[in-house]
């Protein structure tokens, strides 16, 4: 039996969307799929089209390549104009022939509009859709000084950027009282056009061009109703767009009155071989100009070509969360409090620049929408409780106040509705976890093999923990705060224990205080408790087969059994010398080689018989060991502070560099990052790290436990205007209460969020000391401080250690032979297919 | 070409280390094998390429127990397996080869199955 043909037009985001949908289903074995583009360019990202002139090409915003469409055997048609769909025959016209189709997919996307405006035709004037209207764009930016964007919304404050990026002189011109009247109010709209016009974006609200006529200074001259004017080189239409919904009309599909393919729950149009989907499809009265929206049509779409009769389509959130020209803009629900009764709760910080706004419903009880300005931090928590209908706390205005003036932290794990996902990558959701738990799962092992939840990057280990333990409590079960089955202690007990008796070996504990012979959740927790408290070799007999994988030999695993290897480059400062070292090493071994977030170079694809010799020829070199592999001190980051920067007002590279080589080798219950910052400019993110410091013109303001990843925190302001000396002591001390007191895996934030009395405890334990204990962790500091020694240096020189870095032992020439690779970007990369 | 039994000798006691894996290469591919000095007998033998990746790593894995049963944790996503049966503990349907294996004297001796080492022999 022939296949049959599925048709689709268009090949936007979303039209991209559901292809990559539907050829990963049964259904697509049954379809030849044909697709056609208007445009001559594969689908690409139009979200982030500003990005075309800062740098990126289509093929960096491009979602995917030619080569994934004949990979998937899809036949595809770009610079192609459908002209005709004949419904009876079911054949699609285009302007080099005529197609026959089984189903026909309408994902035709949406046009500008262009409001009638005496002189739009001029060749200054242009719209911001595509690529080739931005290459038109950048062609008349040639020679111009001033571009003016007509609309003040999401696209067209968008499409300002892009003319700033151009070099222009950029201007908006909205004809609403404010900006991004769609999502924002006044206050708002008013705080926006604040923090644009401070980044030298004009706005000129209130204005009706009435008509564009030839300038005298500048090209062109826009007449205003007001019978002001501007003169400007180029204009850009942002006013809107309209549903791309021709050929529906011309083919007699049921349209909406403003435009618009009327589509049902399932996508299909009136003709129930058609169906539309994205910004051109009219779903119950509605178009959603959004990709997220479309993504769901697109989805949906797929489910219904495979047969499942409950997909369905049924509107879309449409809050968004974005940067405009660098500044958070958020917009959740009711963002207008349209519903009846609905109240509001406003903060507003003129001088820090935050607006946020709360709608809520008549009863207090419901978040409604919300309007965020300036920060987005709290979007992610408001949106919580808007989508899954969360009851208010009690203090609702705690949800957006700053934590300083008694604001509230994100959901607790109490908080979280069933349908929030806890596990991304295997698509988990807090429901899930819960019917695990009753269907008798009773831990967090026995949880993890039924839903599958962390099993995957391991990003969501600490969130499923919190929640598993706040529900298996709940349900009456006394949750062991145990270590693992061998230890009946958690690891702050643990670390008692081993300082108290003067433990110095695994096997010691075990014997005295557990039960069993361990396993790879207490070796390694014990073995960063020895290292705190003793700090000898992590290698030495006793303590090699207790490290997790990456401290045994000193790299980082990847996912091929190969090694990277990241050198100490304390504060981010390197030599011209060492750099060409290491650009040597890498090109002797071919090593893939990847700068750092913190910093530092990262070399890729060592095997683990070459480590000991790449690190001998990096320790001739005057490198040593970056802990990359351990729980410990990572990076110091750094700005380049007052030796060159204009601005800055200590010397932050300095700084940097006396608290890497302090706290290296430190090893404590997670990684540790830190970063110092010449000014309040911040250009080394310190307050995104566990130990955060920023110059000021009297000292260092210090800030503690924040942490990026996953739920990223901001540090909370610990002390301020600290000299050296006073730094070095506090940090020594939250340092050190940290790996004497937090839970195995346990982050700085989650930590001291955890803590009895938080951030006030831990300032009167630091700064105050209030349990004595103050010297004896400064005490304890410097001896850990004064015991360092590179490891791999120590390792390097000792032959029995050397021993163990043997891919097989009785064969010291055989290559891995799973070990393959392929070259991208000029570099070596693995090529494995998972198994 | 019949196959065979062969033990042959793949490493010597200084190559083990206590509580941990090493890998030793084989006609019959790479062969992980640990030493568990506490256990009696004390050397456990497993095919050393873990089946969740396809990489030739879990001789570089954690060793412990679990619920008395020896088992060595995956160093890449963590599964662990028996050092007895070869047996996935999270994934029943997930098995790894094993080994027999022996000390003589100071020599490993690991039993390996295969017809081309007969040939190699012969």
């Amino acid at each position: 039996m022939s296949n049959k043909t599925l048709i689709v037009i268009g090949n936007g985001m979303v039209g991209h969307h559901f292809l990559e949908q539907f050829v990963a289903s049964p259904a697509a074995a049954g379809f030849d799929i044909i697709v056609f583009g208007e445009e001559k360019q594969l689908a690409y990202d139009r979200v982030h089209l500003s990005e075309y002139f800062s740098g990126s090409t289509h093929a960096d915003l491009a979602m995917a390549t030619a080569d994934w469409y004949s990979d998937n055997r899809i036949d595809l048609h770009l610079n192609e104009l459908v002209t005709a769909v004949d419904r009876e025959n079911r054949t699609v016209t285009t302007h080099k022939g005529t197609y026959r189709y089984d189903e026909l997919v309408l994902a035709t996307g949406s046009y500008p509009f262009v409001p009638p405006i005496e002189g739009r035709e001029n060749p200054n004037c242009f719209v911001y859709r595509t690529l080739d209207d931005l290459d038109a764009i950048r062609a008349c930016s040639d020679g111009a000084s001033t571009g003016v964007v007509v609309g003040g919304g999401l696209l067209g404050l968008e499409a300002a950027n892009a003319l700033k990026s151009l070099g222009l002189d950029a201007h908006v011109v909205e004809f609403a009282p404010r900006l991004m009247p769609v999502q924002l109010d006044g206050d708002g709209g008013a705080l926006l056009r604040r923090k644009i016009e401070e980044l030298g974006v004009q706005v000129h609200s209130e204005k009706a061009t009435t008509a564009i006529v030839d300038g005298e200074e500048s090209r062109l001259r826009m007449n205003f109703g007001d019978d002001t004017h501007l003169e400007t080189d180029l204009i850009v239409f942002s006013a809107g767009i309209r549903p791309q919904d021709t050929l529906a009309r011309s083919c007699e599909l049921e349209t909406g009155e403003r435009g618009g393919i009327i589509v049902n729950n399932q996508c299909t149009t009136s003709d129930p071989h058609i169906h539309a989907i994205g910004e051109c499809a009219l779903w119950n009265q509605q178009i959603f100009g959004l990709v997220a929206p479309g993504y769901t049509m697109a989805r949906t779409l797929s489910a219904i070509l495979n047969g499942d009769s409950d997909a369905a389509f049924t509107g879309a959130d449409m809050s968004t969360k974005l940067k405009l020209l660098g500044v958070d803009v958020g917009s959740i629900g009711d963002a207008h409090a349209r519903t009846p009764g609905a109240r509001n709760i406003r903060f507003s910080d003129e001088n820090a620049g935050h607006y946020r706004r709360m709608v809520i419903s008549a009863d207090g009880k419901k978040l409604l929408g919300a309007i965020l300005v300036g920060d987005n931090s709290h979007y992610d928590t408001l949106l919580q409780y808007a989508l899954n209908g969360i009851d208010l706390p009690d203090n609702p205005e705690s949800l957006i106040l700053p934590e300083s003036q008694g604001g509230a932290p994100a959901l607790g794990p109490d908080a979280l509705p069933d349908t929030a996902q806890i596990c991304s990558c295997h698509n988990v959701s807090k429901g899930d976890i819960c019917g695990a738990i009753d269907a008798g799962c009773c831990d967090l092992g026995a949880v993890k093999g039924e839903t599958r939840a962390s099993t995957g990057c391991g990003g969501c280990t600490a969130l499923l923990k919190t929640v598993v333990d706040s529900e298996l409590e709940k349900r009456g079960v006394e949750v062991s705060r145990d270590l693992c089955e061998h230890f009946a202690y958690s690891r702050q007990d643990l670390f008692n224990i081993v300082k108290v008796n003067g433990i110095r070996t695994f096997r010691t504990l075990i014997q005295q205080h557990g039960r069993g012979h361990g396993c790879d959740i207490c070796k390694p927790a014990v073995a960063s408790i020895l290292a705190t408290c003793w700090n000898e070799h992590i290698l030495t007999t006793d303590h090699v087969p207790l490290q997790d994988t990456n401290d045994t030999f000193m790299a980082n695993m990847q996912k091929n059994g190969t090694y990277s290897i990241v050198p100490r480059v304390p504060g981010g400062e390197i030599t011209p010398d060492k750099l060409i070292v290491l650009g040597e090493v890498a090109r002797e071994y071919n090593l893939y080689t990847k700068i750092t977030g913190g910093q530092r170079v990262d070399l890729f694809g060592a095997t683990l018989s070459e480590l000991p010799e790449i690190w001998e020829k990096l320790i001739a070199a005057g490198f040593e060991t970056g802990h990359a592999y351990g729980k410990s001190l990572r990076t110091v980051k750094s700005c380049v502070g007052n030796s060159w920067c204009r601005y800055g007002v200590q010397d932050s590279v300095g700084m940097a560099i006396f608290l890497e080589h302090r706290y290296k080798g430190l090893r404590s219950p997670h990684k540790l990052k830190m970063a110092v910052s010449g000014c309040t400019r911040e250009c080394a993110e310190a307050q995104s790290k566990d130990i955060g410091v920023i110059a000021t013109e009297n000292g260092w303001n210090l800030y503690v436990c924040g942490n990026g990843g996953m739920r990223p925190r901001h540090a909370d302001l610990f002390a301020t205007d600290l000299s050296d000396e006073g730094l070095i002591s506090t940090i020594d001390r939250v340092l050190m209460f940290y790996v004497r007191t937090a839970d195995r895996l346990q982050r700085t934030s989650v930590w001291m969020e955890n803590m009895e009395g938080g951030l006030a405890y831990l300032k009167k334990v630091v700064l105050e000391d209030s349990l004595g204990i103050g010297e004896e962790l400064e005490q304890h500091m410097a001896d850990i401080v004064s015991t360092y020694q590179c490891e791999w240096k120590t390792a390097v020189e000792d032959p029995e250690k050397r021993k163990r870095f043997r891919e097989f032992v009785n064969a010291p020439e055989k290559k891995d032979p799973v070990q393959q690779w392929t070259t991208e970007r000029d570099q070596r990369r693995p090529l494995l297919e998972s198994v | 070409m019949k196959t065979a039994n062969q033990w042959n000798i793949v490493c010597t006691v200084d190559d083990l280390v206590p509580e941990s894996g090493i890998a030793v290469w084989t006609p019959d591919g790479p062969v992980a094998i640990f030493y568990i000095p506490y256990r009696l007998p004390a050397l456990f033998a497993i095919s050393h390429t873990d089946p969740f990746s396809g990489t030739n790593v879990l001789a570089r894995g954690i060793t412990g127990d679990l619920k008395g049963e020896p088992v060595v944790a995956s160093p890449l996503y963590k599964q662990h397996f028996s050092l007895v049966t070869g047996q996935c503990l999270e994934n029943e349907d997930v098995k790894v080869k094993t080994y027999r294996v022996l000390l003589d004297g100071n020599a490993v001796r690991l039993e390996i199955r295969t017809a081309s080492f007969e040939a190699v022999a012969a």
